[in-house]
This record gives structure tokens, sequence and C-alpha cells, in this order.
């Protein structure tokens, strides 16, 4: 998961760790139930102006409620939701400064391109004169110039999509909700479609809020990422925090491919600890740690595959280094992945660049061999 | 996840009690002691026994019932053959022809069809009788199965067909072993449509019936024509009653198999 | 030869049923009236050949059509069922519409068996359905005893035997036909379609009228033909509750055959009312083929 985003410097955006900064949407103590079901559990979370912030999670989790009840579509049962300090629970949803860019496109199959994006700008108190304009602005913006007389159905699924975004943006909103709006695009079109979002974000300056169940999107758009689980939040960070630090066993596994050691953790001060993970193996040990963890207490080790090393003769200079048995290798042309059995019987994955082109294998099937890594490597988990 | 909103649920009632009302207060009115129809003078089931005693109503059931089995049985067998040359004939002289003839008749005004009928069977020399009703009723009833049919056709995987022509079955085997059994709900839902399509026609049965066949429709009419009888009333209510039970266990068992069907998918 | 054997059935059924039939009334509507039966002249002789043919043909002649055409009745008769018609299509469509729209957004678990109570009625017994406004509409008529005993009126209406009671007639019994295309419109609208209108800054009822209504145009034209077009030739409505006063054509038609034994003339009747109907039924055909094809 590559960061293309540039290195920490003065005037960088990271408003949510400004105390002063005050939040476009504030969800305080939100619960949605339906029925017995509850969708939404006592949420708490801000989010600022300029924003691209995803909500990710398997579906069902929540992040669907949460975006229809920033719409309008429906009301929270307990709490307040605030948008730029004002409660929104009154507001219908034609009355909002939030526009919708919908799973489906919800694109008015009866309306040309150009009516549909002049849709909203006709309801709204824009003087006619202006309307075109502003059409064709958005058109502009969104490349769809040539098609403005056509009908949704005479268009490609792609460019389906960016007349969804085009209306949806036409009002100029204060906030633009975005319900998985790659989803039904291939996967070449929607890296494509990414980058050109990520633009068009930066362009008009929209604050955006995503909801999506792809969790490589969410890193590659998202300026933060809320995880989701069964209607809570379990961590809210920037992309790489999430992937680099995640805060529990869920969000490391949710989030691209880790391996989970369960062991007792022993506490050598400044945020070292050594894992104790059974008899059969040797000890873990874990430098750079934030957590106050006490000794004894049970916790899992996480470790992300392309960290370990995969080497025939025991290596020197790494603080562990565990000795194994290649079960399965998988190759996947810009790297490799060995699944290697611990003697324990615990299963490890390590991923290997295949930087040279011709190159003799270097391993095989059951063959010894070293799996080594750094004491900061990985994270130790106590949840 | 919206409830139904008031209004909605004021326009269904309303709707639904402008449907039912009226045959409601029929059934209520069949009960009725006075012959005066529109005054309630208690209860009494003495209209069912003189409909009973009445054997020109009898007769007339008894004509009405056989000429609708007959023809909506022919009806079926050539609307489904209708139905296959529609979907499934790819193009051949007159189709279009053809098709115009399948839909027509569905909107067509009954008197026209009726007095057409009537000029044919005259000028080949048929004598009216229960013979001319099948033929009529045959004829627009065909229709309606063709497009009940041709619709469950359409929705068909083609490739199902294909395998069995594949495994080895002449186009007819196939057409009985796979294709028939899948679209055996809509053949039998067209032949109840035929059946009550006949059990119903008073127009085109006027136009094509003899003296010695008359059915039960033109007895009704001609004995409401000029007023309200509860022994019409009486016989109404059997009707309703009968096609209400046949409706709703036809639909039932329909959904039994159905759910059925979505169970066995599921389990496999 | 099996294929052309299932094609050539059902072909040849409905060429001679409906269309030999339809040939025949032509033929007749330009016929002359005569008393023996069968009631015209001159009929087909098959065995005297080409000549016979000929003298057929020699014989025919549009009397029928321009006594059609001289005499009032016939005309009034066109108009008002052309108006009877197109009123009672409107009236339909207006009751048609809110029951079909709380259909469609009734909770999908409702919907079968709602649907089964549209369709129900249309299997019972058309005439008997028509029947059982005679009782309520008569001036001792139940709805009567209803108005006064409620206050609204203070002596009886005379509705049965009038038009309003032949508009009665026909939207209560054609509605299923109204319903049934109208809810199946209504109900692939996707939602989404009207949250996107609500979220862009309609209210409902501008997201009703700019997304719901236009989209619902299919259903609204195939119920208004499914109405429109059968309605035009009704006899049994305005035979049962229409009463003398309403001249309807269907109703002519089967006069001028049963009570006057005109047969040319009926055929006549029905050869123009059949060239009125060629076009709706026509445009009708083609808005089903669109849709279908839109939909395949």
């Amino acid at each position: 998961m590559a960061q293309t985003k540039p290195m920490p410097h003065a005037d960088v955006f990271e408003p949510w760790k400004d105390p002063k900064a005050e939040p476009l949407i504030r969800f305080r103590n939100v619960t949605k139930r339906f029925g017995d079901f509850t969708a939404i559990d006592d949420l708490t979370i801000d989010i600022y102006e300029r924003e691209f912030f995803a909500l990710l999670g398997p579906s069902g989790c929540g992040k669907t409620t949460i975006m229809r009840m920033l719409a309008g579509f429906e009301t929270p049962t307990e709490g307040v939701i605030e948008l730029g300090g004002r409660d929104i629970a009154n507001v219908p949803p034609n009355l909002r400064p939030v526009n919708m860019m919908f799973q489906s496109y919800a694109l008015f199959p009866h309306l040309s391109v150009y009516d549909n994006i002049a849709f909203g700008l006709k309801r709204s108190d824009m003087p006619k004169s202006e309307i075109a304009g502003r059409v064709e602005e958005m058109l502009r913006l969104t490349r769809l110039e040539k098609f403005a007389k056509r009908k949704p159905h005479m268009i490609s699924g792609g460019q389906r999509q960016r007349v969804a975004l085009a209306r949806s943006l036409a009002k100029a909103p204060k906030l633009l909700l975005l319900d998985e709006p790659l989803g039904a695009l291939d996967k070449k079109l929607r890296e494509e479609t990414q980058f050109e979002l990520m633009d068009i974000q930066e362009t008009t300056g929209t604050t955006f809020v995503i909801v999506t169940h792809d969790q490589e999107e969410a890193m590659t758009v998202a300026s933060r990422v809320a995880v989701m689980d069964h209607g809570k939040i379990k961590q809210v960070d920037t992309p790489a925090n999430i992937y680099e630090a995640p805060n529990s066993v869920y969000v490391a596994d949710f989030i691209g491919d880790v391996n989970l050691i369960r062991g007792t953790a022993e506490n050598l001060g400044g945020g070292s600890y050594r894992i104790d993970v059974g008899e059969d193996s040797r000890a873990i040990d874990v430098s750079e740690c934030d957590a106050e963890i006490a000794t004894g207490t049970p916790v899992t080790f996480a470790i992300r595959p392309e960290k370990i090393l995969v080497t025939k003769e025991p290596p020197e200079d790494r603080a562990n280094a565990l000795e194994g048995t290649i079960i399965d290798i998988g190759y996947l042309g810009n790297l490799s992945t060995y699944h290697v059995e611990l003697p324990g019987g615990q299963m490890v994955k390590a991923a290997m660049t295949n930087s040279s082109r011709i190159s003799r294998r270097a391993f095989t099937w059951e063959d010894k061999v070293w799996l080594s890594f750094r004491a900061s490597a990985g994270v130790v988990l106590t949840e | 996840m919206r409830k139904i909103s008031w209004f909605n649920a004021t326009s269904l009632t309303l709707g639904f009690a402008f449907l039912y009302m009226p045959m409601v207060i029929l059934v209520i009115y069949s009960f009725n002691e006075s012959k005066l129809v529109t005054v309630w003078a208690g209860f009494s089931t003495k209209w069912y026994g003189e409909l009973f005693r009445n054997e020109a109503f009898l007769d007339a059931a008894w004509v009405t019932l056989r000429v609708a089995i007959v023809s909506s049985t022919l009806a079926t067998i050539l609307g489904t053959a209708a139905a296959y040359v529609l979907v499934r004939g790819g193009k051949f002289f007159g189709k279009t022809l053809f098709s115009g003839m399948i839909y027509a008749p569905l909107v067509m005004p009954d008197v026209i069809l009726g007095l057409s009928l009537l000029l044919l069977f005259i000028s080949v020399g048929l004598d009216r009788g229960l013979l001319t009703i099948i033929l009529a009723h045959t004829t627009f009833s065909m229709c309606y199965v063709a497009v009940v049919v041709s619709s469950r056709l359409v929705s068909f995987d083609r490739s199902l067909e294909e395998a069995a022509l594949d495994l080895g079955c002449t186009a007819w085997d196939a057409f009985r072993s796979v294709t028939l059994p899948i679209i055996a709900p809509a053949v039998i839902s067209g032949w109840l449509l035929g059946f009550t399509l006949s059990l119903d026609d008073l127009v085109i049965a006027s136009f094509t019936s003899g003296p010695s066949s008359t059915t039960l429709p033109i007895k009704i009419f001609s004995a409401v024509r000029l007023g309200v009888s509860p022994e019409i009333n009486a016989l109404s209510s059997i009707l309703i009653g009968l096609v209400t039970i046949g409706v709703i266990s036809f639909s039932i068992t329909t959904k039994r198999a159905a759910v059925r069907r979505i169970r066995e998918e599921n389990a496999t | 030869m099996k294929r052309l054997a299932v094609i050539l059935l059902p072909y040849s059924w409905l060429v001679a049923l409906f269309l030999v039939p339809f040939v025949i009334v032509v033929k007749i509507s330009l016929s002359d009236t005569e008393l023996a039966i069968p009631p015209y002249t001159p009929t087909l002789d098959f065995s005297q050949g080409w000549e016979g043919l000929k003298s057929f043909f020699a014989a025919l002649d549009f009397e029928n059509f321009v006594f059609l055409s001289t005499d009032d009745l016939y005309w009034k008769a066109y108009l008002s069922s052309l108006k009877i018609a197109l009123i009672s299509t409107f009236a339909a469509l207006l009751v048609a519409y809110p029951l079909a729209y709380g259909m469609a957004r009734a909770p999908v678990e409702w919907r079968p068996t709602l649907m089964m109570l549209v369709i129900l009625p249309f299997w019972s017994s058309f005439l008997i359905r028509v029947y059982s406004w005679k009782a309520i509409l008569a001036n001792e008529g139940l709805l009567n005893q209803f108005l006064l005993w409620i206050g609204v009126i203070d002596s009886p209406l005379t509705i049965l035997n009038t038009p309003t009671a032949v508009y009665i007639g026909i939207v209560y019994t054609y509605l299923p036909f109204m319903v049934l295309p109208l809810y199946s419109a209504l109900e692939k609208l996707d939602g989404s379609l009207l949250e996107a209108a609500e979220d862009l800054g309609c209210t409902r009822f501008q997201a009703f009228w700019l997304v719901t209504f236009p989209l619902s145009r299919n259903g609204i034209i195939a119920g208004c033909f499914l109405v429109f077009i059968p309605v035009m030739g009704e006899f049994v409505i305005p035979a049962l509750l229409g009463g003398s006063q309403t001249l309807m054509i269907g109703k002519v038609l089967w006069e001028e055959f049963f009570s006057n034994r005109d047969w040319p003339v009926a055929s006549a009747v029905a050869v123009i009312l059949l060239a009125l109907l060629v076009v709706p039924i026509v445009l009708f055909q083609r808005n089903e083929e669109k849709q279908r094809e839109a939909e395949g």
C-alpha cells in the first residue's frame, strides 16, 4: 500500500490534531435502532472541513446508516448530529447543504445528462441564467461535455458514475456523501477514478465522506479512515497509522494481510516487551510499543508478511529469528508469499519482493528456513 | 425501511373498499328474506333453495360448464403452441400478422368478435349450438393463454432446452420433458383464465348460441336486465364464493410450490 | 416439418376464426338488407364460378355506410361512446393511481397479497360485478339510503339509468386493468431515485411530480389503452346500468342485430367501430413492443 502523501511539514493538513479547529460534522453519542437491531451504537466522531473521510467496514456494520443519517433519510434514535455547529435532526433532506452520490447512481432515466446535473440547481434559488453556466462547469470538471444530451442508458458505466458525481457536486454542497461510489466499476477503471475523485475533491475543496467496503480504496483516497464493526467505530486514523499501528486485532486483521501470534507479555520497561509464545518456540522481542501492558497479560502479536525476511541461514543482525518449514509458496508476480510452519504448528506468512527477473528459486517446498524481523516490525495488541 | 404512510394506507383502504364493497353487499343481500333487494327483512337461505329448484338455471349452468371445460382445454393446447411459435418460432412468413391476431382479440370489443363469428358460422352453414360457442370461446381464450404462456417462455433460460437436445433429446422430447414442466404453472393459469373467461362471457355467447344452448350468463342477463332478483343474488354469491376459493387455493399451492423450489435450490 | 405443423395449427385456427370473419363482416356491410335468412343479399355462391363472383361484387355498394352517415343516431352513438370512454378512462386513472401507488409502496411481503386482491374481482364474473351496482345505485338503493341517513341529501338521487351509473360501472369493472400496469411501472421504480430527488432539494410532492409520475408514464399509457379500447365497444354496462338515456355504439350494434335484424347495418356499425379502434390498438401494441424491447 504505497503512500503518495507528502512527508509531514509545517502546513500539513491535520485539523484533527488541532484542538482549536471546529469540526464541520459532529456526532455526539448517536445511536440508531431499527426495531431490536442496533445499527449504530453510541457513536461519537468529528469530521473536519476539506477532509476526505472514509467509513470502512464489512456490509451491515452501520456505515451506510451513518451516511443516510447525514443525508437526512434516517434520524438518530438517540444523540445529536451537528453540521457546522447546528443540530440537523429536524432539517429534511431537501433543505440540507449536503448532497449524496448514490451507490446505484440513481440517475433519472427520463432526463438527459444535462438535465440530471441541472436537476438540483433548478430546485435551488440560483437564477435561471446562471444554471446553464454551472452545468457547463460541472460537465467540464467531469469531462462529460460530449454527452450532455444523452440519456443515462446511452452512456457507459464510468460515464454514469461521473454524471452522478457532477449532479451531486453541482449545488456546491458543504458536504458530499459517496456511497460505494466505485463499486460498480471494474478494477482498472476504479483505480483511475480514485485519483480523479481525489483531484476533484482538492479542486472543489468540498468535504467528502465516502462509504466503502474496499480497504484499498479507503486507504488510497482518504485523509482519515474509520474502521467500523457492528455499529461501533474501532479506530479512526490516517491510512498509514491504521495499517502500521492498528489498535485492535479486528483492525489489524481487516486491513491487509497479517500474522497473528498469541502469547504472554513480559514488560521490560521503556516500551520494550518480550512475548512468550509457548514452549516450542523462542520468545519474540518487541520495542517501541506505545501501550503500557502489565507482565503476564495475554496478548496478540501482529506482524505484516512483508516485514518478515526469509533466509536459509539464521541472520545475525535481527532481533527475532524463528526456524520453520515452508509448506506453501504463492507466486504473485511482484512478490512471492511463503507459508511457513513453526515447530509449535503456528503458520506464518512472509512476503518477499521478486526484485530480479531471472533468478533461480531460492527456496522450495519442505525447505527449512529462518524467518527474521526487527523488534519494531510488529505491534502488540491486548484486545 | 419506511413504514407505510398515512396517505398510502388511506388510498389502499379506499381502493379495496371500492373493489369489494359491491360484492360484499351482493352476498349479504342474497341471504335476505325479502323479495325487495334493498330492504333487509331478516336472514334466510330460501333463495338458494329456489335457485336449486330452477331447472332452467341448472341446465344453463351445465351447458356453460361443458363449454368452459372443452374450450379452455382446446385453447390451452392452441395457445401454448401459439406462444411457442411467437417466442421460439424464429422468423416466418406472416409473423407480424400472427402476433397481431394474438394480441388484437385481447382488446377487441366483444360485440365485434361475436358478430363476426356469427356471420362466419352462417356463411359456412354451421348450425348455432354448443359447437359454435366452443369454437368462439376457444378462439379468444387461446389468445389469453398465448400471452400468459409467452411471458413465461420469454423469461425461460433457453440453454436448458439446448442442454436437453445436447443430451440426446428430440425437439419434442425436449419440449415435453424440460420446457413443459417449467412453463406448467403458466399453462395452468392460462387454462384457468380461459375457463373463467368462458364462464363469464355474455356477448359472444349471445351471438353464437342457438336456442338449445343457452349459457348461464345469457340466462342471468335476461333475468337482471329489468331489475334485481334475489335468486340471481344467490347465484352470484355461489359463483363469487367458488372463484374466491379457487383463486386462493391456486395461489396458495403455487406459493407453496415456489417456496419448496427455493428450499430445494438452497439445499443443493 | 414438425415445426411447420406447430406454426400452422394456431395460425390457421386464427385465420379461419378471427381473420376470415372480419372479411365477412366487411363484405356483409356492403350488402343489401333482405328479410329472408340470412337477411342480406347477395350471398357468395362459389358453384357459379367467375360469373358468380362478378355478380357478387357488382351488387356490393356503400349504401349502408351512407345510411349510417345520414342518420343522427349513429353519429351521436359514436360520439357519446367516445366521450364516455374518454371520461371513464380518465376517472379510472384517477382512482387507480393512488391504489397502485399505495400497493407499490407497501411492505414487500404484503405485495403479492395486494396483487391477488386486485386480480380476484377480475376472475369473478363481469356480469355479476356490473349487476351488483344495480341494487346500490337504485333510487331506493343503498347509496341513497346511506346519503339520506347521513343527511347529505333530502331526496333520493337518480343515478341508476343515467350516464353517471355507466361511469361508475366502467371504473369499477375496468379498475384492475388500470391498476396492474400502473403497479408494475411503479413497483419497478428504484426508491433511491426519490431519495436522490429529495437530496437535490425536492419536496416529497415535487419528487413525485418530477420523478415518479414521468417514470410511470408507460404504465399510464398501457392502462389507458386497456380501458379505453374495450370500453368503446362496451355493451353490458350501458345495457344494465345506463337505461335508455345512455347511447353507446355497442348497444346500438346489439339492437340493430337482435331487435331490428338488420345485419348489413350492424356489420357497417362494426366496421366503423373497428376503423375507429385500429389507431389506438396499433398504438397500444407499439407501446407494448417498445417496453418489451426496453426491458429485454
